[in-house]
């Protein structure tokens, strides 16, 4: 049994240590936020708070996150009560199928709270570990930006 | 140069490589709608979806349902869409609802490709919008006795005109109404000065807030009770042969799973997805296969493509004096000749998500859901395979929905999924079984986008004009897919026991946009030109349609040669352009991207040792948007694209951001197949299974974008999502040209390529070099 919390909530799990966090975020936890693209955490389409850091979840093992505070982009933000980057995303229409973007935002909402005030290329560095097919790479960078000012006010 | 193997001048370029089979008669749907059928013309998919509720429901209160036979890709085409319609009925954009495509409601639209969806679905939608408003507008001036004339429409509802009183609704208005009826042509779209909504920048995207909320969106998130997962375990090859007994490895597999086998089609099916995605890996491993038929040189593909069979057609030529231009041994003698051979190796479609779908077969029906890019296609396709099986499903049988999922830049592995998930249901009879491919089947398995070949020759006159133009291609076709041949196109359909070889690729008819050949007629204004097509009547590896087809490389290469011709005539290479060209939106766009330039004019900018600029541009297809391109890049042992500059004449703007998001994320994705893409291989095995082997372009790699759009809102709307990469890579390969001071014709533009260049260059240049 692990046991972790997830958004805030206290769980426990029962599963192999092997297991990837990935599935058991999607499968028993019910998270769409978090996405499969690779299994071997080279796209970012998992990528969730670890403990405050932004890691990817398709290649944890469970055994590594007993105890870990673990956060999902539907824990940073909802469409009621949307966190700025979120806002900042659909202000600047930052994506084109979005399948990556769960992750990104998770990253950009990570580098935020570490650094309010990022440079360009600390977004940039922050956000490299994602893959984007479509090539909405530009709008993203903008949308952190934009976030930015909105954190601000 | 060798010469290509010659099978025959003249067969048609899209004939068919395949027979009949089976019991069911399905008729190939080729690749365009038979508009010749003797009823008088409709806009769009309307001729084919005559019906005003085929495309528009009333039955939800306050709300518009609007059917569209088109995908959602990522490219914002429901956005679009909803616009048009609000705009039309002057609607609220909340009280339209796009619902997504499915064989059992709304318009068949065929395939959701060749930017076509605005021209196709957006203009039956406004025609359609405009009767039904017509329709709508006489029952309410029936029902309240004020004339039509004075009746106008605000948020849905209709105001009389002298004292803004509410005299009616869409609603009730629509209740006696039977939408079950044909289109009459009784109103038009609104005037130009009516629209309130095409062209803006600020609305929002439909689909993006599921999407940046982590909420259920992608057919990946959809569950239903008494779901099974499913693994499959692929030939890692078409030609790889089974070199075990399957069966005795399956007797190993944990008792919570199911092996499903028919042929060489083999899946692990059961309740836990992570269980199940154990038991195939382990399974994947302990299988043996046999190599397979051997694969070109990847080093020398130009040899491959010149030399393996094929099928020669001349789908166009022209000449000044009407006479049959023969090529350039036949140009008459005098003037300047000139010739140079581009590359482009295989690319992958490498879509962050997963091919994936859900099928269930239960008493006989079969339900299945897909992010294919053409749902009746497909359902054509699985009747044809499954056609010589006693249980084949006759066509109501089967019912297809359309699901969103990752971004789709083409024929991908969504029907192959879907035809697995399909195979698969019919073992596990009334369950819905999910199937997801893994990482190294999106890479290898799914159709790749053609390696090609080009080679131009012109012969330049005296006064420095072109006078004679050749453009010969080399390439497997570009399309197999699904619903257009005799034979099915699925993969697992070559896989089964019973199986029918996978269908070559063949190529759209020019008229129809051309495949191989798309965009190999130069927009220039050119008394004689001719273009010759090679199609390979072989598949080493299997391709199919990808994003732009054969324009990335066509139009990169005729970008190419302009710059190399006019550089050797010592002319400026956009004036040079200039004098070739008498299309004034081309010009249009031209001016306008080298005008708004923060770079091109710049003298104080470095050109050469290292650092370059360039420029290219097209009409795709030489019948949609028009997209001119600049480029500026520094160049060390790689290639850093610093700079996109763009400008985009897509006619009538709908939906101004989706058109710049389209044509941003188009610029970056070419500069990613310009300089890192390729898919590799030695000679029997594919090496491309996760992104280490395909790298694609990252964050900290991209330049600066920025695009100039030209609205021409009494122009019809063109597509915006294949209009850029063409231009882009034309820009690129003519920056790096210039960066290094030698021609770069061979993608990508990665440091092997560049080395190889470099150290090639003199016989390059010989190559290239003019001859009086």
């Amino acid at each position: 049994m692990i046991e972790l919390k997830v958004n805030g909530r206290n769980c426990e799990l029962d599963c192999e240590d092997s297991t990837p966090l990935l599935v058991m975020l999607r499968e028993s936890l019910e998270l769409s936020g978090p996405r499969f693209g690779c299994g071997q955490g080279e796209c970012g389409a998992c990528m969730v708070l670890i403990d405050g850091r932004a890691e990817t979840s398709c290649n944890r093992p469970m055994g590594s996150v007993q105890g870990c505070h673990i956060e999902t982009i539907e824990g940073l933000g909802t469409a009621d009560k949307p966190h700025p980057v979120q806002t900042a995303f659909l202000a600047e229409r930052a994506g084109q199928c979005g399948y990556c973007l769960s992750g990104v935002l998770t990253s950009a909402i990570g580098l935020l709270r570490a650094n309010p005030t990022p440079s360009r290329e600390q977004i940039i560095a922050a956000l490299d570990p994602h893959l984007c097919r479509c090539g909405a790479y530009p709008r993203m960078i903008r949308a952190v930006e934009r976030a930015l000012t909105l954190l601000e006010q | 140069m060798n010469s290509p193997a010659m099978n025959s001048s003249t067969m048609n370029s899209s004939t068919m490589n395949s027979q009949a089979i089976g019991t069911v008669s399905v008729m190939p749907r080729g690749f365009s709608v038979n508009r010749a059928d003797g009823r008088p013309q409709l806009p769009g998919s309307l001729h084919t979806n005559r019906k005003l509720g085929q495309w528009l429901s009333f039955d939800c209160p306050s709300i518009v349902r609007v059917f569209t036979g088109k995908a959602e890709l990522g490219q914002g085409i429901l956005t679009a869409l909803r616009l048009i319609v609000a705009d039309e009925l002057d609607l609220a954009l909340e009280a339209v609802k796009l619902e997504s495509a499915s064989t059992a409601r709304g318009p068949d639209e065929a395939v959701t490709s060749g930017s076509l969806s605005i021209q196709d679905s957006g203009s039956a939608l406004h025609h359609v919008c405009a009767e039904v408003r017509a329709l709508a507008i006489a029952a309410v001036s029936l029902a309240s006795g004020v004339p039509n004339e004075r009746i106008i429409v605000e948020n849905g509802f209709f105001l009389d005109r002298s004292n803004k009183e509410v005299i009616g609704d869409y609603w009730t208005a629509l209740a006696g109404e039977n939408l079950d009826r044909e289109y009459m042509g009784t109103a038009i779209p609104k005037a130009v000065d009516q629209r309130r909504l095409l062209g803006s920048s600020s609305v929002p995207r439909l689909d993006l807030p599921d999407k940046v909320f982590g909420k259920l969106r992608f057919i990946h998130d959809l569950k239903f009770p008494d779901m099974i997962h499913a693994r499959v375990v692929r030939p890692p090859r078409l030609t790889s042969e089974l070199a075990c007994d399957p069966a005795v490895i399956a007797a190993e597999l944990p008792s919570s799973v199911q092996f499903v086998m028919d042929g060489r089609f083999m899946a692990i099916v059961g309740l836990f997805e992570h269980e199940v995605e154990r038991a195939a890996a382990r399974f994947s491993k302990e299988i043996q296969w046999t190599k397979g038929s051997s694969l070109p040189d990847l080093g020398d593909l130009a040899s491959f493509l010149r030399t393996a069979p094929c099928e020669v057609s001349v789908p166009a030529q022209r000449s000044v004096d009407g006479t049959q231009d023969k090529g350039p041994e036949a140009w008459p003698d005098g003037g300047q000749r000139f010739a140079a051979e581009y590359l482009k190796p295989y690319l992958a479609h490498a879509s962050i998500g997963l091919s994936c779908a859900l099928a269930q077969w239960a008493g006989g029906r079969l339900e299945v859901w897909t992010h294919s890019q053409g749902i009746h296609n497909l359902r054509d396709d699985i009747m044809l395979a499954l056609s010589q099986d006693d249980d084949a499903p006759k066509r109501d049988d089967i019912v297809i929905h359309h699901v969103e999922a990752a971004g789709c830049y083409g024929h991908n592995g969504a029907d192959d999924v879907a035809f697995d998930a399909v195979l698969i249901a019919r073992a596990c009879p009334g369950k819905v079984v999910k199937l997801r491919w893994s990482r190294a089947d999106e890479l290898t398995h799914s159709p790749f986008g053609a390696a090609q070949l080009a080679r131009l020759d012109a012969r330049v006159d005296q006064q420095g004009q072109i006078t004679h133009w050749q453009h010969s291609v080399w390439a497997n076709g570009y399309s197999s897919r699904p619903g257009r041949a005799t034979t099915p196109s699925l993969l697992a359909a070559s896989e089964r026991l019973r199986s029918t070889p996978l269908p070559l690729p063949v190529n759209p008819p020019l008229a129809m946009g051309g495949g191989a050949d798309r965009n190999a007629v130069p927009g220039y204004a050119l008394p004689n030109f001719r273009l010759v097509n090679h199609r390979l009547t072989v598949m080493p590896l299997r391709t199919s349609a990808m994003r732009a087809l054969g324009a990335f490389l066509n139009v990169m290469a005729i970008e190419s040669f302009m710059d190399e011709i006019a550089l050797s005539l010592g002319q400026d290479r956009v004036d040079f352009r200039r004098r070739h060209l008498q299309d004034s939106r081309a010009l249009a766009v031209i001016d306008l991207v080298l005008s708004r330039s923060a770079f091109w004019s710049d003298q104080s900018l470095p050109r050469g040792n290292g650092f370059g600029q360039g420029f290219g541009w097209a009409r795709y297809k030489n019948s949609g948007a028009w997209c001119a391109a600049i480029a500026r890049v520094e160049v060390t042992d790689h290639v850093r694209v610093t700079d996109i500059e763009l400008a985009v004449d897509v006619g009538a703007v709908v939906d101004r951001d989706g058109v710049l998001n389209q044509i941003e994320g188009g610029a970056i994705q070419s500069v990613s197949w310009t300089i890192k893409e390729q898919v590799k291989f030695d000679s029997n095995e594919l090496q491309c299974s996760d992104w280490n082997d395909y790298p694609i372009l990252r964050m900290n790699e991209i330049p600066r974008v920025s695009v100039h759009l030209i609205d021409r809102p009494e122009q019809i709307s063109l597509g915006a999502g294949e209009a850029a990469q063409g231009p882009v890579a034309a820009a690129v390969v003519n920056a790096v040209s210039e960066a290094l001071g030698l021609r770069i014709r061979q993608l990508p533009l990665s440091p092997d390529n560049l080395l190889r260049a470099v150290h090639a260059a003199p016989s390059f240049a010989s190559e290239a070099q003019q001859d009086d």
